[in-house]
């Protein structure tokens, strides 16, 4: 097993990164040379700023909305009856084992210019003209919402559990009023779910591919479907592992900068 | 503990409206009569459910990913098993290391895994094949087992095990009567979660699929690409039967949020 995991995990990473160094010639193919000529080439040029910039626009804007969402669900949850919650935690995780093609298609039926969601809008008399949902970054948060929202209500729900419920009780039998029960006592305890939670959903969402390849098409393209395109279609593999090394080191860089803020800032007050 | 208001129950319902709203459409519109995607059908008609059978492309990549998420699935258990015995209990130098090399498969951006499986592929001369396929399959899919196995051989009591042995067991009727039987559900969690993660996956297969060796969720993602029509729902609402079905007996067997959330944390 150990052997596999190297051959079939360690290798192919590190020819990635070699691959990512070597030149590329529309005639001759790749060629066999190392410079810096490819990520130069990504980072002078304003195009893939654009699509970085999108890429982790997109994945804290879906982070923010699964926070926002999650934490007040994740309660709600917990002060459920037994069947109720049961209901609700199929409703939660159901999704999960449906595949992201499968949902992605739903939402681009919802989302479409002749869609369900402009449809109802424009039969209640809201919009005149059809919104442009397919094809926009905020059509691909909306869908990006939908598959991440999992993950952020499980980590809230899973440090709220580990929480003491009497502190909440305590609160109420002082007259405090369900927003001051939510604020002073129920978020702070769902802070390190809410930590852990944004972590995964920043990371998946920006290397998500299928919804925004569905829902952004060619015209709205992020890192992830920037690299599908140089790969299939204009072949310059070079170039494009020169992207995919460097949102795997923004990504990372990310992560272990928010760990550190959070083990910094909260880490000790929580452990 | 004081129950929800009638703002909290809103939200819920909002929310679950949110959750099974793209599913409850592509379900709609794969019912429709008309040639086009509409929502709500306007008809009822299995037309896109036969038009399936004539569109042989499906059904193949069907074959494909059922085979190929049924070998990968098993073949990352066999080899899952012992890892998580061995990191379980062992107490051997670089055992953490070793741990997070086996999950690191979930750490690493799916894009990335994609490309270096194709250079490597490519490189090595198995690039389309089904056999280099199913390696990539092992290693995307090792993680989810060996967390869930990982997690019931910890809580593993290793006074039966003793008991056992002094008794006069040998080594392999321990495992098979003692240890097998105890991680039993862990395993078979970690297999279904593992065949519904190959049987899904899509961004690294994306990459390293052929023509000859493309996956049902490859084949409907460039059917999407290049067209809409209810064609595509039909054999997504086929998808999610077979998946509830599947879900269905997941969780008479193990329990879906044991298995979803994974134990220890609830």
């Amino acid at each position: 097993m150990l052997l596999l995991f190297a051959l079939m995990l360690l290798v192919p990473l590190l020819m990635t990164l070699v691959l990512s160094f070597n030149s590329f010639d529309f005639y001759k193919g790749i060629g066999s040379d190392l410079s810096l000529a490819n990520y130069a080439e990504v980072l002078g040029d304003g195009y893939f700023y654009e699509i970085f910039g999108r890429t982790f626009g997109i994945a804290l804007a879906t982070t923010l909305i699964c926070a926002a969402i999650g934490v007040p669900l994740a309660w709600f949850l917990n002060r459920m009856t037994p069947f109720w919650r049961s209901v609700m935690v199929l409703v939660v995780l159901g999704p999960l084992l449906i595949s992201v093609v499968v949902r992605t298609l739903g939402w681009a039926i919802i989302l479409g210019n002749k869609g369900v969601l402009n449809g109802a809008l424009m039969d209640l008399g809201l919009i005149e003209r059809p919104i442009r949902l397919m094809y926009s970054s905020g059509g691909i948060v909306l869908a990006l919402v939908h598959v991440m929202l999992p993950y952020m209500v499980l980590a809230v729900w899973a440090a709220l559990q580990r929480a003491d419920a009497s502190a909440e009780a305590a609160a109420e039998s002082l007259g405090a009023r369900p927003w001051t029960v939510f604020r002073r006592v129920v978020l702070p305890q769902a802070m390190p779910g809410v930590l852990s939670g944004s972590l995964i959903v920043f990371a998946l969402s920006a290397s998500a591919f299928a919804t925004p390849a569905i829902i952004g098409g060619r015209r709205v393209k992020v890192a992830a479907t920037a690299v599908h395109d140089e790969f299939m279609n204009t072949l310059n593999w070079p170039l494009g592992a020169a992207i995919a090394m460097i949102l795997l080191v923004a990504i990372m860089a990310v992560m272990l900068t928010w760990t550190r803020l959070v083990e910094a800032r909260v880490g000790k007050e929580y452990a | 503990m004081r129950r929800n208001g009638i703002f909290a129950k809103a939200f819920c319902a909002l929310f679950a409206l949110f959750m099974l709203a793209p599913i409850i459409v592509v379900i709609g519109v794969s019912f429709t009569p008309t040639g086009y995607l509409e929502f709500p059908p306007s008809g009822l008609s299995l037309r896109w459910f036969r038009a399936i059978l004539d569109n042989p492309d499906f059904i193949t990549a069907a074959w494909i990913s059922l085979k190929l998420a049924l070998i990968a699935a098993t073949l990352a258990t066999v080899l899952a098993v012992p890892a998580a015995l061995a990191i379980g209990r062992g107490s051997f130098r670089g055992r953490e290391a070793l741990q997070a090399l086996f999950m690191s498969p979930l750490m690493v951006p799916t894009v990335v895994l994609g490309i270096a499986f194709l250079r490597f592929l490519t490189l090595v001369g198995i690039s389309g094949t089904f056999t280099g396929m199913m390696l990539c399959h092992v290693v995307i899919v090792t993680p989810f087992i060996l967390r869930l196995v990982l997690a019931s051989v910890v809580g593993l009591d290793a006074a039966t095990e003793r008991a056992a042995i002094a008794m006069g067991a040998s080594d392999w009727t321990v495992f098979r009567r003692i240890t097998l039987p105890s991680i039993l559900p862990g395993i078979v969690g970690g297999w279904v979660l593992a065949f519904i993660t190959s049987f899904d996956e899509l961004t690294v297969t994306v990459f390293i699929a052929s023509p000859s060796t493309t996956t049902l969720p490859v084949r409907m993602f460039s059917h999407i690409a290049q067209t809409t029509d209810p064609l595509v729902a039909s054999v997504s609402t086929v998808a999610i039967l077979f998946t509830v079905a599947l879900m269905l007996a997941v969780d008479r067997l193990y329990g879906l949020d044991k298995l979803l959330i994974g134990e220890g944390k609830s």
